[in-house]
């Protein structure tokens, strides 16, 4: 969003500045709001749901550890929706890229042989989560290059299509009798936090969360240091000044998809390579939408990203520390409130703000 | 006997289709993303099965389903027409809310995380209203939009909204009423679905919202035809149905069917899909 620097004056740099960072600030206090609705309507103190929400999440290390592994998660389909949001598409479809590219690690982890080193296990199955993710999403970007299909319709149709191809696939082919999931991997798996540090004992976080701040660390890389990044940012700003400017614009869109795909099939490791080390059918319930809402609130910039799935994260996991006193459902409906109240204040914090300026102006 | 129950099955399936599907054209033709179908369908079921638990009445359960559908579709209207927020967005969240907040009334009113208890409902085809007005919905949008003057305005401000706003059309107030009669439609696709089921379980809508979308995408926004994709689609899950256990084609390949068709007119490959010039844009 930063344009050339230069001829603007500080001013302007505090109200852009505002812009961005305003809205979330906003979206946070109207979902504070709600939820003190929902709360009340359940007879509970609002102050003592919030405490306990926040005792359950970042006040020990279990819950922190479950905290950061919901966020691994979440911060890949998160910067999913950013890097296709910056080329100006809507890729809807990270929560079947993301059931594809667990599946794709799932199934890479089983074909290779037992024994098989980590250090060579894991960057294949690391690998295949990519292009299982990338290929679910580039059709969609070339549809929309080829034919003009609009990608918001294609991702969401695919979504279906795709998540019944791996049901069947699932089911008919390579589940362990009586469940719903492939057998074990024999190599590829990440190690648990808690291998590492007993301080997470119990919990789910994994060395994904690793990969999850190398791939933000990269995307930032790719959008703000490099030739490729900057056309997808440029067809994203203004798709026939990039076409004039000798961008490829359809080109762009296949790209940027595929990145999006790929990074959204990356989310996959998290539960099938660091927690359950086997692809089991609907892990991915939910993540994929929401990603939308942590792009959102990070303004789809790779750190904001970051900071916003930890926020989400930390949502779901305080919901189940609270369900004794109001139902964990409530955080479902507030994780919709910020996304509704993100997208509504962001026209609406800048209507303010550039009607103010002009007073003083 | 056989073709008597499949014509059955079939018609029971595509009444929640047709009657989303209008909301979907009457929405999408008006300029406003048709996304949260699913949502309006789900709040339609939850407060059909709770209007009807406590006044015991299936009618009033139509009535609060209605109400639930056009509760989430003024949030729709308020986010993407009062605030212009992005249409994509907002319907997704409100998928999102939907699901949030059925499961959240379900524990508060009925205490269960599951389902309702059961509730009067309406039995058989033929004699269940809802079907009636199902039936009649599509037909009657296609009037609506094509015969009469707010039809006209509608279908403007769906194709160009500037030049309807040159011409003294208030855009903002006609997408606010489209919007509404597109929750007013899919609240009853949903209210259909639980009074048939006599109860309301969690998610239970289970992407019937996305498969009118498919619907209207596919019959090209025209009521006609959108009418004629439903049918198909339902005739297609009739027919699975019927064959389960033959298996002949795996059950998951006849749930691709609404989708792929979709992607397909997308592509453009039966003929061209183009919709409302001023779908997504505000003015």
């Amino acid at each position: 969003m930063t344009g050339p620097a230069g001829a603007q004056s500080p001013r302007a740099d505090a109200a852009r500045w505002l812009e961005g960072v305003l809205p979330p600030f906003v979206a946070l206090l109207i979902a504070l709001l709600v939820g003190d609705v929902l709360i009340l309507v359940f007879g509970q103190a609002p102050g003592s749901v919030y405490r306990l929400l926040l005792d359950g999440t970042w006040g020990n290390a279990y819950g922190f550890g479950q905290v950061l592994y919901k966020a691994t998660t979440l911060a890949c389909t998160g910067l999913a929706f950013a890097a296709a949001a910056r080329a100006g598409l809507f890729n809807v479809g990270a929560e079947s890229q993301l059931a594809v590219g667990g599946f794709a690690a799932a199934l890479a982890g089983l074909a290779l042989p037992l024994g098989t080193p980590g250090l060579l296990a894991v960057p294949v199955c690391v690998l295949a989560s990519m292009v299982g993710g990338g290929l679910v999403g580039a059709l969609p970007g070339w549809l929309r290059a080829r034919f003009g299909a609009s990608e918001v319709i294609v991702t969401i149709m695919l979504n279906f299509v795709v998540l019944a191809a791996l049901n069947y696939v699932v089911a008919a082919h390579l589940h362990v009798p009586e469940t719903l999931h492939t057998p074990d991997m024999h190599a590829g798996t990440l190690p648990r936090l808690s291998d590492v540090w007993a301080v997470f004992h119990g919990s789910a976080a994994n060395a994904a969360f690793v990969v999850a701040l190398l791939a933000a660390a990269a995307l930032w890389w790719i959008l703000f240091r490099t030739r490729a990044g900057y056309e997808l940012r440029a067809v994203g700003l203004q798709p026939e000044a990039a076409e004039y400017g000798g961008v490829h614009v359809g080109r762009v869109w296949v790209g940027a998809m595929a990145l999006s795909g790929a990074l959204a099939g990356l989310g996959g490791l998290n539960y099938v390579l660091g927690y359950k080390h086997y692809y089991e059918e609907g892990f991915a319930t939910g993540s994929g939408f929401l990603g939308i809402a942590v792009a959102l609130v990070g303004r789809n910039h790779p750190a904001g990203v970051l900071l916003a799935a930890l926020l989400f994260a930390t949502l779901s996991q305080g919901g189940l520390a609270v369900n004794a006193l109001v139902p964990k459902q409530m955080v479902d409906v507030l994780q919709a409130v910020v996304i509704l109240a993100v997208v509504t204040s962001v026209p609406e914090v800048r209507r303010v703000l550039r009607s103010a300026s002009r007073v003083r102006a | 006997m056989i073709v008597l129950a499949f014509l059955a099955l079939t018609l029971r399936i595509v009444v929640p289709y047709l009657l989303a599907a209008a909301g979907g054209v009457m929405s999408e033709r008006a300029g406003v993303v048709a996304l949260a179908l699913e949502g309006f369908m789900l709040a339609g079921a939850f407060g059909a099965a709770t209007g009807s638990h406590a006044f015991g009445s299936p009618w009033i359960g139509v009535l609060c389903g209605v109400v639930g559908g056009v509760l989430v579709a003024l949030l729709l209207a308020l986010a993407a027409v009062r605030y212009r927020a992005d249409q994509v967005v907002v319907g997704i969240a409100l998928n999102l809310l939907a699901v949030g907040a059925t499961r959240f009334f379900l524990r508060f009113a009925f205490d269960s995380s599951s389902n309702s208890p059961r509730v009067p409902g309406f039995d058989g085809d033929l004699t269940n209203p809802v079907v009636w007005i199902g039936l009649a919905t599509l037909p009657a949008v296609a009037w609506l939009l094509y015969r009469t003057p707010f039809g006209l305005r509608v279908r403007a401000v769906g194709e160009k909204p500037e030049a309807a706003t040159t011409l003294g059309v208030p855009v903002a107030r006609v997408r606010w009423i489209a919007v509404a009669l597109s929750g007013v439609l899919a609240g009853l696709a949903g209210a259909y679905l639980a009074l048939d089921q006599h109860q309301f379980t969690d998610g239970m809508t289970a992407g019937r919202g996305f498969i009118a979308l498919a619907a209207v995408i596919f019959g090209r926004w025209d009521p006609r035809r959108v009418a004629l994709a439903c049918v198909l689609f339902a005739a297609a899950e009739a027919f699975e149905i019927q064959l389960q256990g033959a298996q002949l084609v795996p059950s998951q390949f006849v749930e691709m069917i609404p989708y792929v068709l979709t992607i397909v007119a997308l592509a453009g490959v039966v003929g061209h899909a183009t919709p409302p010039a001023g779908l997504g844009r505000s003015a």
